[in-house]
């Protein structure tokens, strides 16, 4: 019986097109499903950053007719939704994949199986999004959905919402509970929780935050899902409901969610202004106990995105103390990145410029965060531009800029190739300048009362010069996108290899390993004897790390075509649920039925992947000792 | 070229701070420029927000460019291994303490102002006038309750004293804005919240919807005009008695038309609430048509004749409740309807 590496590289060679997709589709390493969350995630970034240049394009001058009306807030809505959902998370569970197996001295995540589910959950789930624009147009409610309007007001469009986001939800927090336990019980012998990378202890707290941030929208998107589809009133007035609850429940969500996204960018920061200044990362301690006291807070802020609802003054200042008090820890993490870097040797690769332009720009996002905290303020800023621009700085500018730092930084460990710098460099400037250009006058035409959400604006206001500049950086921002993706062509077909440590200068496990990884990753699991457990060793005179355990067969989790199939049925009966909706009266029986038969196929799935035994399969140790000489 | 641009990007916090105070935007549709005490203390505090804030981004600022150009990498040092520290303990606690002492000086005016300008109890004890909002998709009512006036889209205020909004909505969620006078409450279906404002002095202020709520949501605009306290008194009176009769053959006949084909909807007569459509019994009076569109004969058959092309989503059908007004008709219901003047 062949091994699997010795079959896949055969086969590859022989079987062409369909094996590699294979391949792909039944995958369970980590590595590879990174890749996926890679591209799937950008695939929407791209779509999503279409979508922005349509808004910008419209706005672009007063009283324009390019995008109007309804078709403009499905453009809008969609924007928000697929950037925040479906290329933001993705793009962050890449790295997480990616990384942490790698730099914990693991071989896999602890679920290998629900990790691919996670995926392709997340991946039909934006399929389904997106397919509405076939199919009646695009949810128009806002990537917030407020209730009455999204589920009274607005068609069907709104169905595809629900479950899309339903779907790509559960796969998300499949991704979470993941990755907890694969942080809290698979690291290597040496590493105690505070000898780990700082992107893990992010990645740690992240997960935990999805874990519990999560489940309230989920139960939100059911009581929309109940309330448009079979006429349940959750949301509606008059039959004695509220809309004002979804608010509640989508904000409990909304708030740590974006402490979801910001938390890995902040990981990726300190691991890669670290190793592009040479020194260990300033106040490792403080860094845990920040990321963990953001991580909490992020759970006792969500009414300051409803100060203007008129729940009263009481609410209104408790939530406005306990927001500006997410500041402090956030400062803390700023002084000790800049802190890092004094008395270092800071190397201006593609990678850390983006870590060096995140630091001034998630600054200033911060600070009219700190603004936005003071309701009677916050009554002018709310629903207005001022918002949009912040929101944007720290999105883009925090999330955003820390996940490109982290491609550029973790591509060599991910793919065996460095990125052109000089094109890195290109990307960089178009794409930090541009967004400077689009999202600085947003803080001006918010003050000056533009609101947010308007599909034009009339002449005589003064919007027309922020509007105008803000368009023409949207465009600049677009040509460094442009300019990536040439980048990533051009050295996939010709780039230059990467050695194990790609950098050279690499301090934690991921780059005491070849690159790309193997797919055992470790030949023998390492030793960890301190914080940049890599460096450690190097400072010590020693080229690789210390084994903690004898060489021997690896044991391997065997791929598996069902996750994909349980995500094909869920998608099967996300699609019966929305052709089922009937905003005039009963949901249509076809469409319950397909539902139903999608169901029961997904629980058909479990049941024959409970039942079947698979005992995975082993790289014999003298393969692992040929892959290991050949790398060197 | 990074030294030129480092340059550059410092003197944007500045230059931000000069535009703020230096005022932007259009008087009377800007929050930059307050013209009103709520509109006031906001931006006060948005003023001593913005001075904190840029404190410690040029604190930061200055930190960030010293070490980047202080400890960047030179050429021929590829093998220097800098010192490598742990931590400082003495520097965790300043940069802890000093961000609380910044927001405690911001929390507090922030905590008092937080309770006093919501509070539109005392503003009762100051003889405040109340006005009744009903938000809908997309045109505003405005109902005074003690003086039994109905009217739409333009909102006139007294200058002397606050004025209490009572907000709700007919539909969806919408949100009341006249970011010259002060900050926004939303208007939520099923409840009432409320708002004080108060204009200084004379003049036409700008309001706008300030929540997602459907198609038009970008263009649910409603004037608010302040006048002097005598001339709100006499205001309320013209309304009260409606406009004059109509005058010309063609108006004469619009009148018909539109009782005909438009009183399903629309209501002339100030006594008259909760229609389904903006009451225009002073509708020549207003600045706008349908909140946005300029007021003029011809803007106003178009209108009439095509609503939704010109406000998507707007619900009034096009040409008459029957669908089937003639232009000619159009024209004559648009000629009634700029009779519809009750100042003198």
């Amino acid at each position: 019986m062949t091994t699997h590496a010795q079959s896949l590289a055969v086969s590859s060679q022989r079987k062409g097109f369909l094996h590699w997709l294979w391949t792909w589709i039944t995958t369970v390493d980590h590595k590879k499903i990174a890749i996926l969350y890679l591209f799937g995630g950008g695939l929407f970034f791209l779509i999503g950053g279409i979508e922005a240049l349509l808004i910008r394009i419209q706005l672009a001058v007063p009283n324009n007719h390019f995008l109007v009306g309804s078709e403009y807030n499905q453009v809008m809505t969609m924007h928000g939704t697929t950037m925040i959902f479906l290329a933001a998370m993705p793009l962050i569970f890449a790295m997480m994949n990616a990384v942490i197996p790698l730099q914990i001295g693991a071989r896999d995540v602890a679920f290998p199986f629900v990790n691919a589910l996670g995926f392709w959950l997340f991946f039909l789930g934006g399929i389904v999004l997106n397919t509405s624009w076939f199919f009646g147009g695009a949810p128009a409610g806002g990537w917030t959905a407020y209730t009455p309007l999204a589920t009274e007001y607005l068609g069907s469009g709104m169905d595809f919402y629900i479950l899309g986001l339903q779907l790509s939800g559960a796969g998300t927090l499949m991704g979470a509970i993941n990755f907890l336990v694969t942080i809290i019980n698979m690291r290597a012998p040496g590493m105690t929780f505070m000898r780990m990378p700082l992107f893990c202890w992010t990645s740690l707290v992240t997960s935990a935050l999805i874990l519990f941030a999560f489940p309230p929208l989920t139960v939100g998107l059911f009581f929309e899902f109940f309330d448009h589809i079979f006429h349940a009133n959750f949301f509606n007035t008059a039959n004695g409901g509220n809309g004002i609850i979804w608010e509640h429940i989508f904000w409990i969500f909304g708030h740590p969610e974006v402490y979801i996204l910001v938390l890995p960018a902040f990981g990726i920061i300190s691991e890669v202004v670290a190793t592009f200044s040479k020194k260990r990362l300033f106040g490792y301690s403080s860094m845990v106990f920040a990321t963990v006291l953001i991580g909490f807070l992020s759970f006792m802020v969500w009414v300051h995105h409803m100060f203007t609802v008129g729940l009263g003054p009481v609410a209104n200042a408790v939530f406005a103390i306990a927001t500006m008090t997410i500041a402090v820890p956030t400062g803390i993490k700023i002084f000790n990145w800049l802190f890092t870097m004094w008395g270092g040797q800071i190397h201006f690769t593609t990678a850390n410029l983006f870590a060096l332009g995140f630091i001034p720009t998630f600054v200033m996002g911060g600070v009219t965060g700190v603004m936005l905290a003071v309701p009677p303020a916050d009554a002018q800023y709310h629903d207005s531009y001022f918002v949009v621009a912040h929101f944007h700085y720290v999105i883009l500018g925090g999330v955003v800029f820390g996940l490109l730092a982290g491609v550029f930084y973790w591509w060599p460990k991910m793919f065996g190739r460095m990125l052109n710098e000089t094109l890195g460099k290109i990307t960089f400037w178009f794409f930090f300048l541009g967004f400077h250009l689009t999202f600085f006058p947003q803080h001006f035409l918010g003050l000056m009362g533009m609101p947010r959400r308007y599909f034009t604006y009339l002449p005589g206001e003064h919007f027309e010069l922020g509007n105008m500049l803000s368009s023409i950086g949207a465009f600049g921002m677009a040509v460094g996108v442009i300019v990536l993706l040439i980048n990533i062509v051009v050295t996939t077909a010709k780039g230059k290899r990467a050695k194990g440590d790609a950098w050279g200068i690499g301090r934690t496990l991921e780059w005491s390993i070849a690159s790309p990884a193997p797919e055992y990753n470790f030949a023998q699991t390492p030793l960890v004897k301190g914080i940049d457990a890599f460096w450690k060793e190097k400072m010590a005179g020693n080229k690789k790390m210390t084994p903690a355990e004898p060489l021997g067969d690896v044991h391997m989790p065997s791929p598996t075509v069902i996750p994909f199939l349980m995500s094909l049925s869920l998608t099967l009966a996300s699609f019966g649920f929305i052709f089922a909706a009937n905003q005039a009266g009963k949901p249509h029986t076809g469409g319950l039925i397909t539902a139903a038969i999608g169901i029961g196929l997904m629980l058909l799935l479990m049941l024959i992947h409970s039942i079947k035994d698979d005992h995975g399969f082993h790289i014999h140790k003298e393969e692992i000792m040929r892959i290991e000489k050949e790398a060197e | 070229m990074k030294r030129k641009w480092q340059r550059w990007f410092r003197l944007l916090p500045l230059a931000a701070l000069a535009l703020l105070l230096s005022g932007c935007g259009k008087e009377g549709v800007s929050a930059l420029e307050p013209l009103g005490p709520v509109a006031k203390d906001q931006a006060d505090l948005m003023l001593i927000s913005v001075l904190i804030m840029v404190v410690v981004v040029l604190v930061v600022g200055f930190i960030y460019f010293y070490v980047l150009i202080r400890f960047r990498k030179r050429k021929g040092q590829e093998d220097y291994i800098p010192k490598q520290v742990e931590g400082n303990t003495t520097l965790e606690i300043v940069w802890t303490v000093i961000p609380i002492v910044l927001l405690c000086i911001l929390a507090v005016p922030t905590v008092p102002k937080t309770f006093s300008l919501s509070d539109t109890h005392s503003a009762k004890k100051e003889s405040a006038l109340e006005i009744e909002v009903s938000a809908n998709q997309f045109w505003w009512q405005f109902t005074y309750p003690k003086q039994k006036v109905t009217t739409a889209q333009d909102v006139v205020i007294p200058t002397d004293r606050p004025v209490v909004f009572k907000l709700t909505s007919n539909d969806v969620i919408h949100s009341f804005w006249v970011p010259a006078l002060g900050g926004k409450v939303d208007a939520n279906p099923g409840q009432v919240t409320t708002l004080k404002l108060e204009a200084d002095k004379e003049g036409t202020y700008r309001g706008r919807c300030a929540e997602l709520c459907g198609s038009s949501h970008a263009l649910m605009y409603f004037n608010v005009k302040a006048v002097s306290s005598a001339e709100f008194d006499r205001w309320i009176k013209e309304m009260k008695a409606g406009p004059d009769q109509p005058a010309s053959a063609s108006a004469k006949q619009g009148e018909q038309l539109f009782k005909q084909n438009c009183m399903s909807c629309h209501a002339v007569g100030a006594s008259q609430t909760n229609k389904l459509a903006p009451n225009l019994t002073n509708f020549a009076d207003r600045k706008y048509i349908a909140g946005f569109l300029d007021h003029d004969k011809k803007t106003l058959e178009k209108w009439i004749a095509d609503p939704s092309a010109l406000k998507p989503g707007a619900t009034m059908p096009a040409r008459g409740a029957s669908g089937k007004l003639t232009d000619e008709q159009i024209k004559q219901i648009a000629d009634y309807l700029f009779t519809l003047s009750v100042e003198k």
